[in-house]
């Protein structure tokens, strides 16, 4: 874990004291519920909580062994990695080309970050809407040049169409985060390079792309996180999961399973499994991509 | 800018009015169907041009709405959700700027249990806790009450991640000027860290606010009192109709009134950027 | 924050001001409901005329989402001991209900040990016996019960050279009307459904009398077994909806509650639709078209078809752990909800099935069914006989997640990766064990 090279010394109680709001209120609102999950986990219990007996890793075990688990697994994978790539790339395209402008900066930035003002309850009905088999405007025009598309039974109609949706939501807080990165760079030192004769790529690829990777580190997460655990409401407004479970990603399942079946034992298994598998994600990025981020 | 290669800038106009016209799409859709009669949308192909029907379907919103159905009136619905995205994003960018200033400008004991104590908290996912955390508010006695609404929602690690990101990037000249200068961390932090991250502080505000403000499963449970329904959970009311087919135009209405602060708070906000930018140029 | 709290301080006592009278004495009674859109207005309304006609009791409706974030938000909310005396929980619910013995008061109980009046003779069979247990007791309140009727598009039946007075009636009919009308060109489909796993099997398998599940479809106990893979009448059903989509004349709308299905009826592309009784006042206001009802199709070769459609919808629970006069209140309240006019007013501004037969006759007398053409054939279709085991609906545990598998199964056996008799064998063995795993969870 890195820190400055120089810091603050003789500050023995300073440190905690900055620290400590965050973290009472991440111990009580999150350390402990957390806590009361992996618990769950362990217990087969009706949803009243009227009736406990603990399993062991009952729980974990039948999860194991269900085929449809495994399956949702690669679904997770193939989903995240598309949504993250689709949506990191897209705005920081924009973002580049929007802080090469003076004048309309703030006009491109405002529409670019509509989107975001949209309540995801909301957005994902105006996505149904959309690629609605029957009367959405995007089957329609794909007609035109000879693509049937049906994505209640076309499972790859039914990818395409919640990683554009997941990706959609996330371009405009990347946008914000990569221009808010962009202009946090000075301005002579890609002067001084442009002085050197280096193209505009190369600049962008030698010069600016390496400042940017802590925001691009940052995003890298978030976007993942997001993707992982933040879309089943899209996912649960456009598919469903379906067809026949081609979208059924981890997160739509504990939700489908804990919060609208009820059945307590096996969702709370499943959210430690994610658990698990992000944090293994996590420390996998902040040990090897991390060391290799330019500060 | 550097030179003036006037195909690069149209290239770039280009490529940004497309996107643009892309990624807005859908918000123009919503536009658009609140401006149509009950039903257009579900008959045939749907219409890209505005429909007849705006000022009836926006007056219906505003005037009669829910208000007549003993529902909360809109007017308090904004206040609330307005209150509540307020102290999510100012408590929020408060707490992450004083850990991330901790967790990178000192060494102490436990830093790294401290560390990961709270970035655990941005993988874990809201599903998985919901229940218990509201168990925890509830014990608190935090049900119904703007306190219950935000604080729970506060204890994420996403801003503190991204301005650890941008303290790491902070040179490190500027402490070594600021304590040949006898300045203090408290003093240092005042002078130069916070002015140094108005952009990112302004992009989380943006980001935070908004998050706030389309909260909707945490507000339903943890508020049972129509005293602090919000606009979102209203607009959830109008879309949850059993077997009742939704009326789309008046969603869609609600839902272009209920955007319209966000889309002020980034307006608002886009000066900082601006301000932002000049900073560094100094 | 002071101000928001001085703000809210000053609400309530404006409010108790306003009120201040006959807020003293008042038992108030809350209520979470589910009913968003029109249906929470009229909601609302119950509520208040149950507050106007008497003074001693106040009930406040709650809209708490979706039924299941409804469901959950009561249950997050008894495990905290903030629960409400009445929720309103959907049907699939029933038996994760049922099975809460502590968490719930069983509504007869509540009426007898409240001395009120209630006479459970007086309630439609087919809508209450899907609350009762195996002794006839009513544990919960039917409140909207609806169930799947068919829809259908007069223009295009006219259109396709057909009778628009007479829809199908059996299965063999609907295939050959569905034929002519894709090949006339009238529409590109003949039906969509709704609800797939409601209408093409639960209520299928009720309306030719055969059971889904052992155990009285799992009213007499726990340790009940699916069994919809034995009967092939099912098989021979669900293969014809594969062979039929193939063809055209069926399209598949999604699984769940079939959401694609409105958009294909309503635009035309398909001329017939599966929906929800209580689905009437949207197809009719959102249809450019003129419609038509029909009961659900069967197949005349089977043995007791059809027998009687099964219902969906919600009921109202009370939750334990209140006071005796709160729980006096929720019987009055009940009480005053089963009143022909209030369920005759509800019935026929809803949509959902009266609950009693007073109000079916009361609605009749009033002239409704004569000037709303359509408004009875949920209920002649709930009528047509008196419920068997197979046909008062189902109560088996986890039912929420075993439907979710139904759809899965259906979904692959109509795109064509498996058969019928493998969707229905694979229900089989994935819906046992979770009925396996909440049996475990019961004991």
């Amino acid at each position: 874990m890195q820190t400055k090279r120089m810091t603050f010394t003789n500050n023995r109680w300073l440190p905690y004291l900055l620290l400590a709001p965050q973290v009472t209120i991440t111990l009580i609102f999150f350390v402990w519920p957390a806590s009361q999950a992996l618990w769950q986990s362990m217990l087969r219990q009706d949803p009243f909580g009227l009736r406990t007996t603990f399993v062991w890793f009952r729980n974990f075990e039948r999860l194991f062994a269900d085929p449809h688990y495994l399956v949702s697994m690669k679904t997770t994978l193939i989903f995240s990695v598309s949504t993250t790539l689709l949506a990191m790339s897209v705005s920081l395209l924009f973002a580049v080309m929007v802080n090469r402008m003076i004048r309309s900066r703030d006009a491109y930035t405002t529409f670019l970050v509509w989107p975001y003002a949209v309540a995801p309850a909301v957005a994902g009905v105006l996505w149904w809407f959309i690629f609605n088999p029957s009367v959405g405007i995007l089957p329609y025009m794909l007609r035109g040049i000879g693509i049937e598309w049906n994505h209640r039974l076309e499972s790859s109609h039914a990818m395409i169409l919640v990683v554009i949706a997941a990706a959609w939501k996330q371009i405009s807080y990347n946008f914000l985060f990569f221009l808010a990165g962009l202009q946090s760079i000075p301005q002579s030192l890609i002067e001084a390079a442009a002085i050197d004769g280096a193209s505009r790529s190369k600049r962008f690829w030698t010069i600016v792309f390496p400042l940017l990777s802590p925001t691009t580190f940052f995003l890298m997460v978030v976007n993942i996180v997001y993707a992982m655990f933040d879309t089943f409401g899209v996912i649960h407004a456009t598919t469903a999961g379906g067809p026949a479970q081609a979208t059924n990603i981890l997160v739509y399942k504990v939700y489908r399973d804990g919060f609208i079946g009820n059945n307590l034992g096996s969702s709370a298994a499943q959210s430690v499994v994610l658990m698990g598998i992000v944090i293994v994600l996590t420390v996998v990025q902040f040990r090897w991509i991390e060391r290799r981020v330019n500060y | 800018m550097v030179e003036n290669d006037r195909w690069g800038i149209f290239l770039a106009h280009l490529i940004l009015i497309v996107g643009v016209a892309i990624v807005v799409f859908p918000v123009y859709v919503a536009l658009i169907a609140s401006t149509h009669a009950p039903g257009t949308f579900l008959q045939g192909v749907m219409p890209l041009l505005p429909g007849s029907h705006a000022i009836e379907n926006y007056s219906t919103v505003i005037f009669e709405g829910r208000s007549n159905a003993g529902a909360p009136p809109i007017g308090l619905m904004l206040w609330n959700s307005f209150v509540m995205a307020m102290m999510i994003a100012v408590g929020k960018i408060a707490i992450s700027l004083l850990s991330a200033f901790a967790i990178v400008y000192f060494r102490f004991r436990f830093r790294i249990f401290f560390f990961w104590i709270i970035f655990i908290t941005l993988m874990l996912p809201v599903e998985v806790r919901i229940v218990p955390t509201y168990q925890v508010v509830a014990n608190l006695g935090m049900l119904n009450s703007y306190w219950g609404l935000s604080i729970p929602l506060i204890a994420s690690a996403t801003a503190t991640f991204l301005f650890r990101q941008f303290f790491m990037t902070v040179p490190e000249e500027m402490l070594e000027a600021a304590r040949v200068d006898g300045a203090g961390p408290l003093k240092f932090f005042k002078d130069i860290l916070l002015p140094l991250s108005v952009t990112n502080i302004a992009a989380m505000f943006v980001i935070m606010f908004i998050y706030g403000w389309n909260q909707y499963l945490w507000p339903l449970l943890v508020t049972n009192d129509e005293a602090y329904y919000t606009v979102v959970m209203g607009i959830q009311r109008m879309v949850t109709g059993a077997d009742s087919e939704p009326l789309w135009h008046l969603v869609m209405a609600t839902v272009v009134l209920a955007a319209l602060p966000p889309i002020l708070v980034i307006l608002f906000m886009q000066r900082l950027f601006v301000k932002g930018l000049t900073e560094t140029e100094k | 924050m002071g101000f928001p709290m001085l703000k809210h301080s000053l609400l309530a006592a404006t409010a108790l001001a306003l009120v201040a009278p006959a807020a003293q004495a008042q038992t108030e009674i809350q209520w979470w409901h589910a009913m968003g859109g029109r249906l929470g207005e009229l909601v609302e309304e119950i509520a208040a005329n149950f507050n106007a006609s008497q003074s001693d009791y106040v009930v406040v409706p709650s809209f708490r989402g979706t039924y299941a974030e409804a469901m959950n938000g009561a249950i997050a909310a008894f495990r905290a001991g903030e629960q409400p005396e009445l929720v309103q929980v959907f049907e699939v619910g029933t038996g994760t209900m049922m099975a809460a013995e502590g968490a719930i008061y069983p509504v007869y109980q509540l009426m007898a040990d409240n001395d009120v009046e209630f006479d459970p003779e007086a309630y439609i069979p087919t809508v209450v016996g899907y609350y009762t247990d195996p002794d006839g007791n009513m544990l919960s309140f039917p409140f909207n019960s609806s169930t799947p009727i068919l829809y259908y598009n007069r223009d295009i039946f006219e259109a396709a050279g057909l009778d628009p007075d007479s829809p199908p009636a059996t299965w063999a009919e609907m295939e050959t009307m569905s034929r002519q009308i894709v090949e006339s060109g009238a529409a590109t489909c003949g039906f969509t459904t709704r609800w797939p796993s409601w209408v093409q099997l639960e209520n299928f398998l009720a309306y030719h009398n055969l059971p889904l599940g052992t155990q009285q479809n799992g009213f007499a106990g726990f340790d009940t077994e699916l069994v919809l893979n034995q009967h092939a009448a099912l098989i021979n059903h669900w293969e014809n909806l594969t062979r039929w989509q193939g063809e055209g004349l069926f399209s598949w709308a999604g699984g769940g509650p079939g959401p694609d299905a409105g958009p294909k009826f309503y635009s035309g592309e398909c001329a017939m639709l599966f929906e929800s009784s209580g689905g009437r006042a949207g197809v009719l206001s959102n249809a450019t078209f003129s419609v038509g009802f029909g009961m659900q199709p069967y197949y005349d070769d089977v043995e007791g078809a059809p027998q009687n459609s099964i219902i969906g919808g919600a009921t109202l629970w009370v939750l334990s752990g209140h006071s005796d006069e709160e729980y006096a209140g929720v019987a009055h309240f009940l009480e005053f909800l089963s009143l022909p006019e209030q369920q005759a007013w509800w019935h026929q501004n809803s949509g959902y099935l009266p609950i009693t037969q007073a109000a079916y006759e009361l609605t009749e007398e009033q002239g409704y069914y004569a000037e709303n053409p359509g408004a009875d054939t949920s209920i002649r279709q709930m009528n047509l006989n008196p419920p068997t085991e197979n046909s008062r609906g189902l109560r088996f545990g986890n039912y929420v997640q075993i439907r979710d598998i139904i759809s899965e199964e259906m979904e692959a056996m109509i795109i064509g990766t498996i058969s019928a008799q493998q969707a229905a064998d694979n229900i089989v063995a994935r819906g046992n064990d979770l009925l396996r795993e909440f049996q475990a969870a019961m004991q």
